[in-house]
């Protein structure tokens, strides 16, 4: 087939990219180099409508072994220890096939992590679904759950953390974002940058299939009405190859023969590749006859735009291909030498003796297009005028009762105790808690992790959204205990071609930025997802944070739930009642107007700070940061998780209880002390000047948030724990 | 004590039950799949995990591996052989315990603790334990008990029901029934009561930190028990 410039748009290329690359060639492309292109021109790949926008985040610190650019970032955990983690998005493919595109996205995740020599130690997920009423939402939610569990349980690696919300706007196009930590040696971490001429390249793992051909491509592209169309790019998970990937792969990796190792993910063999070339500076020259290929008569262009799972591609010492391969061969697994490093600085494929392409690898990489979108500022919304009358007319409890039962406060349970949280005898906190804790095999450390995001703030303002997303991990680490290290980040907006869209992205990043810099909370890795959108209708934009910290000892680990009957309960940070934007605004009022709660980023790290300074000295008996929903419903949670009651203490301040109680301002924590360290937990805050009130103690059942109002424990619970079951039944 | 854990192509639990056996004091050997022989053994343990991918069916494949018939060679001359969920489905399939594990009854896998209880202390297990009512924790897709009425009288004539679903004070119902088992069956053992199969994962429960510390009990007692 003669390529022209209609094929090349029917690849997702634009007009003007099809000429660049006419340009650079200087002459036309075969069908398989366009392929080639359009697999690491798209957005996915190639990062071109957001790269200029991440280079100012921040992302070195002390603590960064390694940032962006690799195929997961690392983070120096002492003792030789580092963890490899990262966050990734599989959202096209798990609304076209919610179980295998879950799955893949999990696996995927797991490879990018076990690539640079680490054993996946934890995995953690955000995903999210439109409105519980959309009559899609059932199915997804059921398949995407199926789906991580079905991989992630199989392949012996705890789920030990999670997030899901609804909201209409995702009605059309799901979230599914799924992250890994491993732990691996400091002194042992691999990379994918190739060295030395004539050096062996070996493809291991599954064999490829015609499967997932164009998954890149399809990722970067909006729906439209014929998405079921398109359920042949969604690829097929095998967690059992995956498994025995993963144990060769660091069976081999115990020894030296790895010169650069990189797992075929998005675009498969082709940036594989490609990646490998251009980080060495050197060429690479494949036979496609030698790639192990499950179906007949597959094609050059087939071969490399496959997405077919559990692949990885090694570039080996001279000498060493014999060793390696007697340990794929004990895992039941293909080895294969498909080709050699050349110093041509070209990739050039060969099949049937012919050369069927050839390109500079620096065309494909550095010359990829990189585009400065036009992108619109967002203003900062007027406060709404609240109605006092109105609120003092509501009843507490009957409000407490919708916003605990509301889908995205509601207890997640159904979805957790399907995915394996405790295998690998490491997780001391599981799902449910601000984070999930594993303990680092073998010694007293342990490392937490969190995920979160707010799309209703980032919509409403999307710098203060971004800030607010960053700070909401970094306070559900500390309140764990953990001291927070460093941020991986998964970009969900829509068209980067809308200005709105572009402006969201722009502005999202900024906050992140901002927050992540003061905090001295560096971004080390991530993914971004444009075109999250059906037709012309973007979803609320969606930056997912996920974080990392330590923590020293892990028997100074802190819970959430109540620990012991007449201890006090203090509240950390200062309350001023903002509602606007918040889950009761939403929920009671249906009101969607006005700013987002302010992020103070001073009072963040004051506050976090001096937490983790009481925390270590061993005053705090239970901790919880307090975000959607406000103090009750913080409040609610860890009196269910304790199963002990409160009675609270009257508000001191001039706003209403309603506002007072379910206002969402940030930077805020609640935590429990023994009487008896009041005093000296005082004088640290005070020290500190970190604002807080004594706002109840601890009683045996009841929560007894007024004269008039209380509620028992147990019917607290039902409130939260029904919904999602009863949903899903 | 000298105690072998079979790793099979696709096991996920291995690792987890040396940790355990060790920590009590066993000294534990890790045996590959496609050895031809057992090294010398007081206790044989089948692990967790998913064999061949739980393809065909959970514990078929791994059933036929190699190093299988000297497994049930061992447990034929009376050895001690455990399998632990992904085990149990194993010990199932290669018919050294009988009955067979289906699909959950509500078609999840369900990661959690429950309480299970012990009946039938006469045999090298739980001998000496001092409580019937244990929190252990379990994790499989496919945990739900079923055997034949015929098989039913004579494992429950030979005392055969290891352990049971139950509620904290030991009750066995319905509402306490994870996944559909019949009569609550959470393990079983063969008619010698040397070979136990069981669903709950007791290498998950050795420290306070983690999900709890009846799995230490046990354990400890095993040992005891085999010394």
């Amino acid at each position: 087939m003669e390529v022209n410039e209609q094929i090349a748009i029917d690849h997702g290329l634009k007009k003007d990219e099809y000429i660049k690359i006419c340009k650079l060639l200087k002459r036309i492309p075969n069908l398989t180099e366009l392929g080639i292109f359009s697999a690491m021109w798209n957005e996915h790949c190639s990062y071109k409508s957001s790269r200029l926008h991440l280079k100012k985040l921040p992302t070195k610190g002390k603590k960064v072994i390694q940032g962006p650019g690799e195929n997961a970032g690392v983070i120096d955990i002492e003792d030789g220890d580092a963890i490899v983690f990262k966050i990734e998005s599989h959202n096209h493919p798990s609304f076209i096939e919610p179980y295998q595109g879950a799955a893949t996205g999990v696996g995927g995740i797991m490879r990018d992590v076990f690539t640079m020599g680490a054993r996946p130690i934890a995995n953690l997920n955000s995903i999210h679904f439109g409105s519980s009423q959309n009559k899609k939402t059932k199915n997804l939610l059921r398949g995407v759950v199926h789906g991580i569990g079905g991989y992630g349980n199989c392949m012996g690696v705890p789920t030990i953390a999670g997030q899901t919300s609804f909201d209409s706007s995702y009605n059309g196009n799901i979230l599914v974002n799924a992250m890994t930590l491993g732990l691996v040696k400091k002194n042992k971490i691999f990379y994918s940058k190739a060295a030395g001429l004539n050096k062996p390249v070996i493809y291991v793992g599954s064999k490829t299939g015609r499967d997932g051909i164009h998954g890149a491509s399809m990722a970067s592209a909006s729906f439209d009405d014929k998405i079921e169309e398109k359920k042949p790019t969604v690829q097929v998970g095998d967690p059992f190859t995956e498994k025995l990937l993963l144990e060769a792969c660091l069976e081999l990796m115990a020894g030296d023969s790895i010169i650069a190792i990189q797992d075929m993910g998005a675009a498969g063999l082709t940036s594989s590749s490609i990646e490998m070339a251009s980080k060495g500076n050197l060429g690479i020259e494949i036979d496609l006859n030698k790639v192990p290929c499950r179906e007949t008569k597959m094609t050059p262009y087939e071969i490399m735009l496959s997405e077919s799972q559990e692949r990885m591609l090694i570039v080996l010492e001279s000498g060493k291909e014999d060793q390696a391969k007697k340990i794929f061969d004990k895992w039941n697994l293909d080895f294969a030498v498909i080709g050699k490093t050349t110093n041509t600085k070209n990739i050039e494929l060969f099949f049937d003796n012919k050369s069927v392409a050839k390109i500079p690898v620096n065309i494909l990489v550095e010359n990829s297009p990189m585009y400065d979108r036009k992108w619109k500022k967002s203003k900062l919304p007027k406060k709404n005028k609240i109605n006092r009358t109105e609120l003092n007319n509501l009843k507490i409890k009957d409000v407490l009762k919708k916003i605990l039962s509301n889908p995205n406060i509601c207890s997640k349970d159904w979805i957790w105790e399907q995915y394996d949280h405790t295998v690998m005898g490491d997780t001391i906190q599981k799902p449910g808690g601000d984070s999930g804790v594993v303990r680092v095999h073998g010694s007293e450390k342990a490392v937490a992790a969190t995920v979160d995001s707010s799309a209703v703030y980032c919509w409403a303002h999307p710098i203060t959204g971004g800030k607010q997303v960053v700070c909401e991990t970094w306070r559900n680490l500390i309140s764990v205990g953990a001291r927070p290290i460093a941020l991986t980040n998964c970009l969900n907006f829509g068209s980067p071609e809308n200005e709105e869209n572009m402006g969201e992205f722009v502005e999202c990043v900024q906050g992140i930025g901002e927050a992540s810099k003061y905090l001295n909370y560096p971004v080390v890795s991530g993914n971004v997802s444009f075109y999250n959108q059906t037709k012309d209708i973007g979803i609320k934009p969606t930056p997912t944070i996920g974080g990392v910290g330590l923590i020293k000892n892990y028997k100074n680990m802190v819970t959430m739930s109540l620990k012991d009957i007449g201890n006090q309960v203090l509240l950390i940070g200062k309350t001023e009642g903002h509602i606007d934007q918040s889950l009761f605004a939403r929920v009671i009022l249906d009101e969607k107007k006005g700013p987002p709660p302010e992020v103070n980023l001073f009072n963040e790290k004051n506050n976090g700070e001096t937490l983790l300074n009481l925390i270590e000295k061993n005053y705090i008996k239970s901790a919880h940061d307090v975000s959607l929903g406000g103090i009750i419903t913080a409040i609610s949670k860890m009196c269910i998780k304790g199963n002990k009651g409160i009675k609270l203490n009257k508000p001191k301040y001039l706003i209403s209880e309603i506002e007072y109680f379910f206002g969402e301002d940030q930077g805020r924590y609640i935590i429990e002390i023994n009487p008896k360290d009041l005093k000296d937990v005082a004088n640290i805050l005070n020290k500190n000047s970190v604002h807080y009130d004594e706002i109840g103690t601890i009683i045996e059942e009841d929560i007894v948030i007024n004269q008039k109002t209380k509620v028992a424990i147990d019917e607290l619970r039902s409130y939260n724990t029904n919904w999602l079951r009863k949903y899903m039944a | 004590m000298k105690s072998s854990v079979i790793t099979f192509p696709g096991s996920n639990c291995d690792r987890d039950m040396d940790v355990a056996l060790k920590n009590f004091g066993f000294k534990n050997k890790m045996v590959w799949h496609n050895d031809n022989e057992l090294p010398k053994s007081d206790l044989v343990v089948l692990p967790g995990g998913f064999s061949y991918g739980d393809y065909l069916r959970c514990g078929s494949m791994a059933a036929k591996s190699k190093i299988m018939q000297s497994v049930i060679n061992f447990a034929k001359s009376g050895g001690l052989v455990m399998g632990i969920c992904n085990g149990f489905q194993i010990l199932v399939e290669s018919g050294l315990v009988p009955g067979v594990l289906l699909r959950n009854k509500y078609l999840e896998f369900i990661c959690k603790n429950v309480f299970v209880r012990i009946e039938n202390k006469d045999n090298p297990y739980f001998k000496n334990l001092d409580k019937e009512v244990f929190e252990f924790h379990i994790a499989h897709n496919e945990g739900n008990y079923f055997c034949t009425n015929d098989q039913l009288k004579e494992i429950e004539d030979n005392n055969q029901i290891a352990i049971y679903y139950c509620s904290v004070s030991g009750k066995t119902d319905e509402k306490h029934n994870p996944n559909g088992s019949l009569k609550n069956i959470a393990g079983i053992f063969n008619k010698e009561k040397n070979v136990l199969g069981m669903m709950p994962h007791p290498e998950r429960m050795i420290e306070e930190s983690l999900s709890g510390e009846d799995g230490s009990l046990f354990f400890k007692n095993l040992l005891n028990n085999i010394r």
